[in-house]
This record gives structure tokens, C-alpha cells and sequence, in this order.
């Protein structure tokens, strides 16, 4: 990508604005200020609501009073360059920064009513309720069975061994991956190929029934044909789960989401319907982005 | 353009002669230093073997041996207190006398009686005890021969010296080569070189205390160590926070590793035996002793072991719900176990070679006894070599050497062990 514009600089550098201004006029009007999340933030029905999330790494601020939320049954994208917290913000809303000492978050997060970083919430159950999938497959190195049996397994979903041998199959089949292993259930599950292991790593998180699921760019290690197999089970999902994504390509975005989500610097820039954002930005770091200005 | 393009390619070429040589020189120290290396670890080897291996090996002297029922059970009812009281050093002696008759002075049965070990009248009361039926019977029986006479005939003592210059003296010999001709005399495996404990008489000694004491030792080492060692680095790598404190114990560790092993000898001597009045010389001490020890080891491979586990699999398991002690028994705990088992046993080969602190508890005193507990007073197996090398006699050059291939094919198997258990359990993400 160019680097026609400088992404550090441009958030309240006024002068560059300006020297951009003339072929501004023709494009968009709007500035590269940023004076607040352009665009609705509230879903129709909400399953997850964040306000005001600020995040900190020690002294560094990750993510600045960000609000959003996160649709029933919709899928999510969360766009931007590298570095604009949209990763950070993903998890956020299943507390897997907890595992990094330095991080600090603050502000208020909402499951179905609960604030998530109450100090009474467990993560434990909110991560059964909030699944993740990861950017890289990162199966267990263990059966393929086990893989999608470990979840149930210790949160004792299940009482009996042909009950858990019928969850397996029902979670493989949602995961469309049933027929492919189904006589090799005792293999590792690191045997199978990337777009496979995503798939198995998908199954897992869904085996336990979760609400929500968090995908951090989960094709940005697969081939385009397990990319679009991935992208397919995605739209399956969406009936019975909701999914927010967080992705590099904006094409993929487009493909699967309803909503995007548009992080720049740690700000949430503008969100809406993907249709809009993609036809008719109203912020310019959006359109910069979108049209491959920088990214 | 394509003047100085010409011009680099010349500069280039002109200096590639002194490159290849430099290149090859360097390649020729690699492989010097690893000649230079493999051949002091073959002479180590050829001097071990070449004087060690006849120590596993034993003379023996045949002689018939007259089982007298006066001598042994003179009431005739077997009682197994009257027989293992019976006088069988007699026995030996009258044997010697009836094979030498010509041998009349007092001074020359003294010696001709000390070319049998004084431990053969043990061997022919285990006999008499075990079968009582051959008393009455006369038959001939091997015997094991005093250690001189041992060096003698396994040629460690040249014959052709002045009398004077050599422990067996003309006569001696004489005797001896009666001996040989009619085929009464022969080297053969040595069994109790293994099972006996240490003695004062080479053709005695053993290493199986020793090697019981090792055993015990490490035993006491490895339970202790084993589980402090990773309940240490699961903390340290897993929960504890990330600052000063955090850094100081990572510190003290990495040092603790660099301490002279003797200095946890004093410490167990103080602490251990003074303090807490354990007994000396035994297992027990030297177990905690080599804990200690071994610990930053164990503890460093340990965290090695967890840090290699990729953070990708703890995600993983946090994703899906797992508690942190649950992410941490089911998943990094399995995956980090072979190299912490790794690190576990080079901690413990090097515990089984370690002899310094173990001077420092009493580990070096004269056991005749093996031991049969960690209470026991006991030696290792290093401290055994050390305590041989020490002795005067001949024949415990030969049983020094044995010792110490003994000790090295134990580490020697530990090390594989090591080797098969990390190749085993390799994991590919």
C-alpha cells in the first residue's frame, strides 16, 4: 500500500487535511478529524453492548472510549490497519487480555445484561459463552475427538459417553468437517490441513454452545478455497450464533458481515451497515482505507 | 556503468583466493578441536577399560577340602549356631597343609596359609550352611585367592623383579606355579565384586553397597526434587507476576546453579545433620543434600520446558472455557513434560557423579555393610572410587577402574534415557 498519507499523523493534523483538500471536495467532504464514532453504534438487538472501553499496554493507550454493539444473529466485521486495536478490542469481549499482565481495561462491557469485568464475573463462564477462534489453527495436540470433546468435557455438558459421541458428530456436522473425518476421529486433529484445522478449531469453540463467537482474522493463514469454506460456515452460523470478525481483508468483509466496524489509532472511526461502508463512507479515513489508500 | 560493474566482479575475483583459505582454515580448527576432544575422551576410555576390566574378573584356587565332622559339628546334630560358629578358616588351612606336606617352618605355613583369601572360610560356611550334607565328604572346591596372588597371576606383578622388590616372594611363587600346573588355579567372572559391600581385603570388596547407596540416594534426590522442581517453574513461569520480586528469585536461581557443590555439603552438614540431628552417612542427607543441588537444574530445564509450549494451545484452552489450572494440567503440563523429564534425569546423572558435598555429610566412611534403607549408613558410587583410589593395595587399582565403568555406563544409560525420551515425545505444531 502507499503511504500517500502518513496514518500516525493524520488524526487532528489539520494542515494535511487541507492539502488534501482539493481532491477532497470531489470524493468526500468529511475531514480526517475525528470527533467521534461516525454512524449508529446501537444493534437492533443487542447481545453484547461496549461503552466507553478504554484499554492501556503499561502507559500505552491501546484503545480509546470505544462504544459498539454486537447484533443477535449478525455478523460483525471489525476492519482497519495494523495496530488500530481491533484485535485488542476482540479481546476484549471475552477477557482473553486478561492473560496479558500489563493490560488495563476499562469502561463497561455487557453480556446479556452482565457487566463482564464485574469483579464477580467469572471468566470461566463467560468464555463458554463467548467462544474464540483464532487467527492461526491451533488445534490440540490430541484426537481429533478429544478436540471437540475437551470443552463439554470440563464444563460437564454431557453425561454419558454416547451422548458426547453424539455431540461430537452434531458439532462436526455444523462444522461441515463430519464427512471428512469421521473415519478418523483418533487421529490428531494437527494432522489435518489449515483450512481443516481451522474448521476443527471453529467446532470446538461452537461444541460448547456459546452465544457469541469471536473470530481474530481467521483466514489470514488459509488458501482462498479454505478461506471460502470457512466464509461459507460463517453464514451458516450466523442463524444460531453471532459472530463478530475481526479481518485484514476488507473483501472478506464485505463477503460475510452485515455490520462493519471501522478501528483507526485505537479509535473506533464509524460504523454501519457493510453495505454503507462500503459504497458510501461517510468518515475519510474510511474511504482512504477502503479504497486502499493505506492499510 | 558496465566499467565499474567490470571493475567489482576483478575486485571481487582477486580477493576470493584469501576467502576460500580463510574458510578453509576455519573449518580445519572445527575439525581439529573435535580430533583433539574425541581423542582425550578415547584415552580416558582406553586407560579406564584397559586397567578395569580384570577387575570384574577373580582368581581362584582349587584345593580338596576335607569337610570334617569333628571339626565342624563334633555332637553330629546339624544345630545351624554350632555350624556357623565352626572354625572353616581350620579347614582351609588343613587343606594347604595336606596339598603342601614339604611346608614344615611355622613362617612358611604362615605364608603359604595367605595365598587363600581370608573370606574363603566365609564361602565354605555359606556352603555347610546351605547343604549340611557335605559334611563327612572330602571334594575339591575353588577358592578365592588372596589379592597378591591375584595380581600375580593376572600378570600386574612382574615375577621376573629382585625378590625384595615385589610383595610375593620366590616361594610363594614356587607354590603357585605347583598350583598352575596341576590346573588348580583359574581366573574367572567375578559375581560378588557386585554384591558385596566395601572390605579392607581387595579380593573382597565389592561395589554393591555402594551401588545400593547411589540407588537410594538418588531415590530420595528425585523424589524431592522432581516435584519441587516443577511445582517451582509452574509458578514462576505461570502465575507469578512479572516484577522485582519476580526477577530477584529468577536471579537467585540462575545462581544457585553456579554454586560450588561442596558449599551444599557444609550447608547439609550444618542444617541437616547439626540442626535437624539426622543421621550421618546416610541416604537420606545425601538425598537432600543433592536436592538442593539439583534443583536450579531441574528448575531452569523446567521453564525452558513451559516457555517452549506455544502460547497459541493455552489460548486454545482459555477460549473454550478451561480454568488456568485446568489450561494447565490438561494442556502445558503433558506438553512440557518430556523436556522437563529431560532436564530431570541430567539432573540426576549429575547427582549420581556428584562426591564432594557427600564427603561433607560422612558419605565417605568405611561401610562394610550394604545398606538396606536411607537410614542406613551408606557411600556412593563416586565416593566408592574415591575411597579405592585411595587405598594402597595393587589390586584396588584394577577395582577403581572397575568402579568407574560401573558409574559411567549408569550415567551413560541415563543420558540415553534422556535422549530416548525427548525423541519419543517431540511434538510438531
Amino acid at each position: 500500500m502507499n503511504t500517500t498519507v502518513d496514518a500516525a499523523a493524520v488524526i487532528g493534523a489539520a494542515p494535511v487535511a487541507e492539502a488534501r483538500n482539493e481532491e477532497a471536495e470531489t470524493v468526500n467532504p468529511a475531514v480526517y478529524e475525528f470527533t467521534g464514532t461516525v454512524g449508529d453504534i446501537t444493534a437492533a438487538q443487542p447481545r453484547m453492548t461496549a461503552r466507553n472501553v478504554d484499554v492501556w499496554y503499561g502507559d500505552k493507550q491501546a484503545i480509546f472510549d470505544v462504544g459498539l454493539d454486537i447484533g443477535q444473529n449478525e455478523i460483525i466485521a471489525m476492519i482497519g490497519p495494523s495496530g488500530c486495536g481491533k484485535s485488542t478490542f476482540l479481546r476484549c469481549l471475552n477477557r482473553m487480555n486478561d492473560t496479558i499482565d500489563i493490560c488495563r481495561v476499562s469502561g463497561e462491557i455487557r453480556l446479556g445484561g452482565e457487566d463482564i469485568y464485574d469483579r464477580r464475573m467469572d471468566v470461566v463462564p463467560l468464555r463458554a459463552q463467548v467462544g474464540m477462534v483464532f487467527q492461526k489453527p491451533n488445534p490440540f495436540p490430541k484426537s481429533i475427538y478429544d478436540n471437540i470433546a475437551y470443552g463439554p468435557r470440563i464444563h460437564g455438558l454431557v453425561g454419558s459417553k454416547s451422548e458426547l459421541d453424539d455431540l461430537v458428530e452434531s458439532t462436526l456436522r455444523k462444522a461441515g468437517l463430519w464427512d471428512e473425518v469421521k473415519d478418523r476421529l483418533e487421529q490428531p486433529g494437527t494432522g489435518l490441513s489449515g483450512g481443516q484445522q481451522q474448521r476443527l478449531c471453529i467446532a470446538r469453540a461452537i461444541a460448547v454452545s456459546p452465544e457469541v463467537i469471536l473470530m481474530d482474522e481467521p483466514c489470514s493463514a488459509l488458501d482462498p478455497i479454505a478461506t471460502a469454506r470457512v466464509e461459507e460456515l460463517m453464514e451458516e452460523l450466523r442463524e444460531n450464533y453471532t459472530i463478530a470478525i475481526v479481518t485484514h481483508s476488507m473483501q472478506q468483509a464485505a463477503r460475510v458481515s452485515q455490520r462493519t466496524a471501522y478501528f483507526h489509532l485505537g479509535r473506533l472511526i464509524e460504523v454501519g451497515n457493510t453495505d454503507d461502508i462500503f459504497t458510501q463512507p461517510r468518515h475519510r479515513l474510511t474511504e482512504d482505507y477502503i479504497t486502499g489508500r493505506f492499510g | 556503468m558496465n566499467d565499474s560493474a567490470g571493475k567489482t566482479v576483478d575486485l571481487v575475483k582477486a580477493g576470493l583466493h584469501r576467502r576460500h583459505r580463510r574458510e578453509r582454515r576455519f573449518r580445519l580448527l572445527g575439525l581439529g578441536a573435535i580430533v583433539i576432544g574425541l581423542s582425550l575422551v578415547g584415552m580416558l576410555f582406553t586407560d579406564i577399560v584397559s586397567k578395569g576390566y580384570t577387575g570384574f574378573f577373580q582368581t581362584g584356587i582349587r584345593l580338596q577340602i576335607d569337610f570334617d565332622p569333628q571339626r565342624l559339628d563334633p555332637e553330629g546334630n546339624r544345630d545351624p549356631a554350632v555350624l556357623s560358629a565352626a572354625d572353616y578358616a581350620g579347614l582351609v588351612k588343613q587343606a594347604l597343609r595336606t596339598a603342601f606336606p614339604d611346608v614344615k617352618s611355622r613362617r612358611d605355613k604362615r605364608a603359604l596359609y595367605r595365598i587363600i583369601s581370608s573370606g574363603a572360610a566365609l564361602e565354605l560356611r555359606a556352603m555347610v550352611l546351605s547343604d549340611p550334607g557335605l559334611i563327612g565328604t572330602s571334594r575339591p572346591v575353588w577358592l578365592t585367592a588372596d589379592d597378591d596372588i591375584d595380581m600375580l597371576v593376572k600378570g600386574h606383578v612382574d615375577r621376573t623383579l629382585p625378590e625384595t622388590s615385589r610383595r610375593v616372594k620366590d616361594k610363594v611363587i614356587g607354590w603357585l606355579e605347583r598350583l598352575e600346573r596341576e590346573g588348580a588355579v583359574t581366573t574367572r567372572f567375578n559375581p560378588p565384586f557386585f554384591t558385596h559391600g566395601d572390605s579392607r581385603e581387595p579380593e573382597q570388596a565389592g561395589i554393591g553397597g555402594a551401588v545400593m547407596g547411589s540407588l537410594y540416594t538418588i531415590l530420595v534426590t528425585f523424589l524431592l526434587s522432581f516435584p519441587l522442581a516443577v511445582a517451582t517453574a509452574v509458578y514462576l513461569e505461570e502465575y507469578a507476576p512479572v516484577n522485582r520480586w519476580s526477577d530477584l528469585i529468577e536471579v537467585n536461581i540462575n545462581n544457585l546453579a553456579a554454586v560450588p557443590s561442596i558449599v551444599f555439603g557444609l550447608l547439609g552438614l550444618a542444617v541437616f545433620i547439626n540442626f535437624f540431628s539426622l543421621p550421618r552417612s546416610a541416604p537420606l542427607v545425601g538425598g537432600l543434600v543433592l536436592t538442593l543441588m539439583t534443583l536450579p537444574t531441574i528448575i531452569i530445564a523446567s521453564r525452558a520446558a513451559l516457555k517452549s509450549v506455544p502460547p497459541s494451545i493455552r489460548e486454545a484452552a482459555l477460549g473454550v472455557g478451561a480454568s488456568k489450572l485446568q489450561t494447565i494440567t490438561h494442556h502445558v503440563l503433558p506438553l512440557a513434560m518430556p523436556g522437563m523429564l529431560t532436564g530431570t534425569i541430567i539432573g540426576m546423572a549429575q547427582a549420581l557423579g556428584e562426591s564432594a558435598p557427600l564427603l561433607m555429610i560422612g558419605m565417605v566412611a568405611f561401610i562394610v555393610d550394604v545398606p538396606q534403607g536411607v537410614l542406613d549408613p551408606a557411600t556412593v558410587l563416586p565416593v566408592q572410587v574415591y575411597l579405592w583410589a585411595d587405598s594402597p593395595e595393587r589390586a584396588f587399582v584394577e577395582r577403581t577402574s572397575a568402579a568407574i565403568m560401573v558409574l559411567l555406563a549408569f550415567l551413560t544409560t541415563m543420558n540415553l534415557l534422556a535422549v530416548i525420551l525427548r525423541r519419543r515425545f517431540e511434538r510438531r505444531w
